[in-house]
């Protein structure tokens, strides 16, 4: 068995990295950060305080490729006319642009469960913001870790 | 079966072993999550195996998993006629899923009348140009892959079984040579990744054995369907090689080799990885 | 956006309240605004399908505007409460205010 040497390792990271940097798919870009994310969150909840609780996320710990990285939320609530929840924000703190979707329910969801797909540039927090009918806030935030993988052309 | 490949099996077999304990690391403790025996056979695994889990769950459910996008073009495609003849796919070959089962299994099939291998894409064209007397598929276009997808899903869960012996042995001592030649300013072959350090790191990646049998598949790096061609130009990019052409009889030879490495693994088309 | 094709899956009958899953898929390149031209260095501008409504006879169920951090072919699975039988109709937007729809029925028994 002819094992790679030190040096192929190290010369196959080398083109690899080159790789990677020309196919990102975020380039050259000022990251969102935490403070814009917040400003973001703010414009939507205005001065509504932030509860945890009540809204839980489903994320990888560790994403294979930041291209198509699953993220899937639920919301305890009865779903009915009058305790129903409105919508869900979700936000990636490290994107160009921190608003990854806004999804707005109604009693005739039955459930405030969704799952859906996202572009993450790199291992950065995930925020999902639950506003409910009466008014009241709730968030979660998860964080990933991005893997700049995926070798070939 | 001749005494060489006995013995580049046994080769393979022990650098299974050695990989297994080298790569006992990350590599093993994502290779064994979860149930997937029916993606090994014998010593050989397909990539399903070495991808994540939530990889695995995009391929898991054929709504979840956006192949399928391609799959239901190519379902259409294969009952509309084009062409002068008025011909579709349907005219002659009637129901994919019945004629088109097994398929996957045989391909790159030797032709007696080209006197060389040909690969699905291949043979998808010939029958275009020949039979409906319309203009052939570009290798990497959406119809192509769709029709192609389209087909090898007809195998799904088949093993795959190529023909290496008779007409088709000359291809694939070539074939075989072009895995195990270094090539590229990097000077690595095929093997060095995929055979030597299958479940090692190469940097973010962690090395698969390089099997075909999901192809054309997912790749969450390109956002769409690809082919394996596409794959292997990729590959040869990476060690700083010049790739050879889309259907070029150095791809299609050494899609034969892939695939008898895969002998035995399940037909997955279309796959979903990273 | 001609080219995008739509799949989803609805479960053909449910009965009365019961609560269902339904998941959908666009094929759409989901263009970022972000990404440069590599031979050019321009910027490749942005077209992406901003919103999806699914709506079950005429009824809003769910609706969501989309950002560029959505992935390439976008994917939305979702939930709904069994009323009627009818129709759930499902509508992707791009930027450039074309549309996509496709509908599905659902016998509620």
């Amino acid at each position: 068995m002819t094992a790679l040497s030190r040096r192929d390792v190290l010369r196959l990271s080398g083109a690899g990295a080159a790789a990677f940097v020309a196919s990102s798919l975020l380039p050259n870009l000022a990251a969102a950060d935490a403070a814009s994310t917040a400003a973001a969150i703010k414009k939507i909840i205005g001065s509504k305080t932030l509860q945890q609780g009540r809204i839980t996320l489903e994320l990888p710990q560790i994403a294979e490729n930041g291209n198509t990285v699953p993220v899937g939320f639920e919301v305890q609530s009865p779903m009915i006319g009058a305790d129903h929840v409105k919508a869900v924000h979700l936000f990636a703190e490290g994107n160009p642009e921190p608003s990854v979707a806004s999804i707005r329910f109604s009693p005739a969801s039955g459930r405030a469960k969704a799952a859906t797909r996202m572009r993450l540039a790199k291992t950065q927090n995930i925020i999902a913001v639950a506003e409910m009918s009466d008014g009241s806030v709730y968030m979660a935030k998860t964080e990933v870790k991005v893997t700049i993988g995926g070798c070939g052309g | 079966m001749g005494i060489e490949q006995q013995g580049l099996k046994r080769h393979l077999r022990l650098g299974t072993i050695i990989m297994a304990l080298i790569g006992v690391g990350l590599g093993g403790s994502i290779a064994n999550a979860g149930s997937d025996d029916k993606y090994r056979a014998g010593d050989r695994s397909s990539g399903y195996t070495y991808a994540a889990k939530e990889t695995r769950a995009m391929q898991d459910d054929d709504f979840a998993n956006p192949a399928y996008i391609w799959i239901d073009q190519g379902e259409a495609l294969w009952s509309t006629a084009e062409g002068a003849a008025g011909k579709s796919c349907s005219t002659c070959h009637d129901d994919a899923a019945d004629t088109m089962k097994g398929v996957a299994t045989r391909y790159p099939a030797y032709d007696k009348s080209l006197g060389k291998m040909k690969s699905t894409e291949q043979q998808i064209n010939i029958c275009r140009v020949k039979q409906m007397q319309a203009k052939p598929f570009k290798w990497e276009s959406s119809q192509m892959l769709s029709m192609t997808a389209y087909v090898n899903s007809q195998s799904r869960g088949m093993a795959m079984n190529v023909k290496v012996d008779g007409a088709a042995a000359p291809f694939f001592e070539k074939g075989k040579a072009f895995f195990n030649e270094r090539r590229g300013q990097l000077n690595m072959a095929c093997k060095n990744c995929h055979e030597d350090n299958a479940g090692n790191m190469a940097r973010a990646n962690l090395l698969s054995e390089g099997q075909s049998t999901g192809f054309p598949l997912y790749r969450l790096k390109w956002q769409k369907l690809g082919s394996i061609h596409r794959r292997f130009r990729g590959c040869n990019k990476n060690v700083r090689a010049k790739p050879y052409g889309y259907g070029s009889d150095e791809y299609v030879n050494l899609e034969l080799y892939v695939g008898w490495r895969g002998r035995g693994l399940p037909i997955e088309t279309p796959a979903v990885r990273n | 956006m001609a080219k995008s094709k739509a799949r989803v899956k609805v479960p053909k009958s449910a009965k009365k309240g019961e609560i269902f899953q339904v998941k959908t898929l666009i094929s759409h390149k989901m263009e970022s605004g972000q990404r440069k031209n590599k031979k050019t260095g321009a910027k490749i501008p942005r077209m992406i399908i901003n919103n999806f409504t699914c709506t079950y006879n005429g009824d809003m169920v769910i609706d969501c505007d989309w950002f560029p951090s959505i992935s390439a072919n976008p994917y939305l699975a979702f939930f709904v409460k069994a009323d009627k039988s009818g129709e759930l109709a499902f509508k992707w937007t791009d930027d450039n205010g074309k549309t996509v729809e496709k509908t599905a029925s659902i016998t509620v028994n």
